[in-house]
């Protein structure tokens, strides 16, 4: 076990370094002069000299990087050419937007998720197994801005029930949660029900069953234990594929988080609040992964002793 | 000859079997019917419809559907259904074009790490781990910004976050297969390490290789379509699918026709894609 965590943190800061290079490398080959986009089309040549070695881009390409590198451990991301805000504050007040859909949408998503793949395997290859495995797979292959989209245009346009865009009230949570939580919906019913049959078939169900016990609690004792690990692999492992859901779904609801920052910044050009969103991101899912691979290490000797 | 079953599970078993036989089977059918059928609507595109989706007629726009116009007529006048039709070429060439772009950088690299071991494939894998770390969205939206927006652009966006996971599987497969007699037995031959690359490991890894590419090819289009929509992809006029919702996006409650029928065609095809490829892993997975 202490192998495989000293391995796994030795591993992290080499990928946090690359990324950051990564997202480094990617605004500096841009074509054009960053010094003279943050000035301004209308600045004077000075105030471009003036930017330039205020920006630093007068130094080395690895000074440069450093500097990067020193500023963002420090929490310093920039200015955003747009706004002229630092980055940090931008971001700082964009991210709880997306945290709190995040939560939102993984609730809904394990609360339909779970007990639906739970049905699947109990009722093997009956109506609600395959109702179960059709949604999950319908579900997986969604646009999920087409589900927003079609939402927005009954529930909001037609009916005028919801909140067309933004985040005003609780109800402006509803559709941005269900349109995000449809594909991890989708994948931990799936999960749920696959490892639902393998328990299911294991002796101590048997002996559990021969003994007389009814077969809810089976069900729910032997479930609930083993719903956990299509959980976190979702919340854990897939993160990533929900911060992606949420640029989009963000975009479409004008959701007041970093994903639409991120799709906005890129409309503007506006390389400092690109490169800074990306790197949160990123460190986002990478700390995600590494809580969940440790917690299902923690669960399952079989992959920490591997 | 009679055989007595004295255990009454092996029948249940048998049965079971023959019933994933089955299922896998029938996703097979429904999987590979579908993705032919797209295939052939976008081949024969120009049979179908007599509309040509450019063609904009400002006298018809916005009208719902009807018998002249099957999926109604969009903001410009033009047919959408020709639009939905004419789209599916788009999106079947931005699955091949990404996929095979992803797989010819990523399985070569995933091959050469799993032969040479070493600080090459602790290289290699670092970089793969670094664009792995990345969610494929947004990543693509970096690139994108750097290359500037466009159906090209977004392509080679894709293909970028996609060869990870053709490096890692290659890799895997590698590890697998170069112990095996027959890889020792062409080594002691003195036959080359490049032709037993080539022709003893990658013969024999790409039954799986291509069972991944299935199965990722919905979520390429997925991707390419969020891009389109989000206007970072294919750019209007082109009848993308993605890009076809950008424009009914503005039109909600007006003409829903616009975002209604594209999101359809996407997801009828993703369906196929992951329906097909659930029947090839199932049929391949030694396990089962």
């Amino acid at each position: 076990m202490n192998v495989y965590i000293a391995r796994k943190l030795l591993a992290l800061p080499l990928i946090l370094i690359g990324v950051s290079m990564l997202v480094f490398i990617a605004i500096r080959i841009l074509p054009g002069d960053p010094a003279r986009m943050m000035a301004g089309p209308e600045a004077t040549q000075a105030a471009v000299d003036d930017m330039r070695v205020r920006l630093g881009l007068d130094r080395t390409v690895i000074e440069q990087y450093g500097q990067f590198a020193y500023g963002a451990l420090k929490g310093d991301l920039g200015i955003s050419i747009r706004s002229k805000l630092p980055v940090v504050a931008e971001i700082a007040q964009r991210l709880p937007y997306t945290i709190a859909l995040a939560i939102t949408s993984y609730l809904l998503a394990i609360l339909v998720g779970v007990p639906a793949g739970m049905a699947g395997a109990i009722f093997r290859h009956g109506w609600p197994d395959q109702l179960v495995m059709l949604l999950a797979i319908a579900g997986a292959s969604i646009a999920n801005f087409w589900l927003a989209l079609m939402a927005m245009n009954t529930f909001s346009v037609n009916l005028g029930w919801l909140p067309l865009l933004g985040a005003t009230s609780w109800k402006s949570y509803i559709l941005p949660s269900i349109t995000l939580a449809v594909l991890p919906m989708a994948v931990i019913a799936r999960m749920t029900r696959s490892s639902m049959i393998e328990v299911l078939s294991q002796d101590y169900i048997r002996t559990a069953r021969a003994k007389g016990l009814p077969a809810a609690s089976i069900y729910w004792s032997h479930a609930l234990r083993n719903a956990l690990i299509p959980i976190v692999t979702i919340v854990g492992l897939n993160f990533g594929s929900l911060i992606g859901g949420a640029v989009v779904t963000e975009s479409v609801f004008n959701w007041p988080g970093i994903g639409r920052l991120l799709v906005d910044s890129v409309r503007y050009r506006d390389y400092p609040v690109i490169q800074g969103v990306t790197l949160v991101a990123v460190i986002g899912v990478i700390v995600m992964n590494f809580l969940a691979e440790m917690l299902i290490a923690a669960m399952n000797p079989r992959i920490r002793l591997g | 000859m009679a055989s007595v079953i004295t255990n009454s599970d092996t029948g249940t078993r048998h049965r079971r079997r023959a019933l994933r036989g089955m299922l896998a089977h029938r996703s097979l059918i429904v999987g590979s019917g579908l993705i032919a059928l797209i295939v052939l609507l976008a081949v024969i595109a120009p049979l179908i419809t007599s509309y040509d989706p450019y063609q904009q007629d400002l006298m018809q726009t916005m009208l719902p559907p009807s018998f002249d116009h099957l999926f109604g007529t969009d903001d410009n006048g033009r047919d959408i259904f020709a639009r939905v039709i004419y789209g599916a070429r788009i999106s079947l060439v931005e699955v091949t074009l990404s996929v095979g772009l992803a797989m010819i950088v990523g399985v070569p690299l995933g091959i050469i790490s799993g032969m040479t071991g070493s600080y090459i494939d602790q290289a290699i894998m670092w970089c793969m781990d670094i664009l792995f770390a990345f969610p494929g969205i947004v990543l693509a939206i970096l690139i994108v910004s750097v290359l500037g927006s466009g159906l090209v652009n977004l392509l080679i966006a894709i293909a970028i976050f996609s060869v990870p996971v053709y490096a890692r599987l290659s890799r895997n497969l590698t590890l697998g297969l170069k112990d095996m007699e027959y890889v020792e037995a062409a080594t002691s031959l003195g036959i080359s390490k490049r032709r037993i690359m080539t022709h003893y490991i990658l013969l024999n890894a790409i039954g799986p290789i291509i069972v991944q590419s299935t199965l990722t090819a919905g979520t390429v289009i997925l991707s390419a379509a969020s891009l389109s929509f989000l206007g970072l992809g294919a750019q209007p006029p082109l009848p993308e699918w993605g890009a076809m919702m950008s424009d009914g996006r503005n039109y909600l409650g007006l003409n829903v026709y616009m975002s209604l029928f594209p999101g359809l065609a996407i997801m009828i095809t993703v369906l196929g894609f992951n329906i097909l490829g659930d029947g090839l892993r199932d049929l391949l997975d030694p396990r089962k």
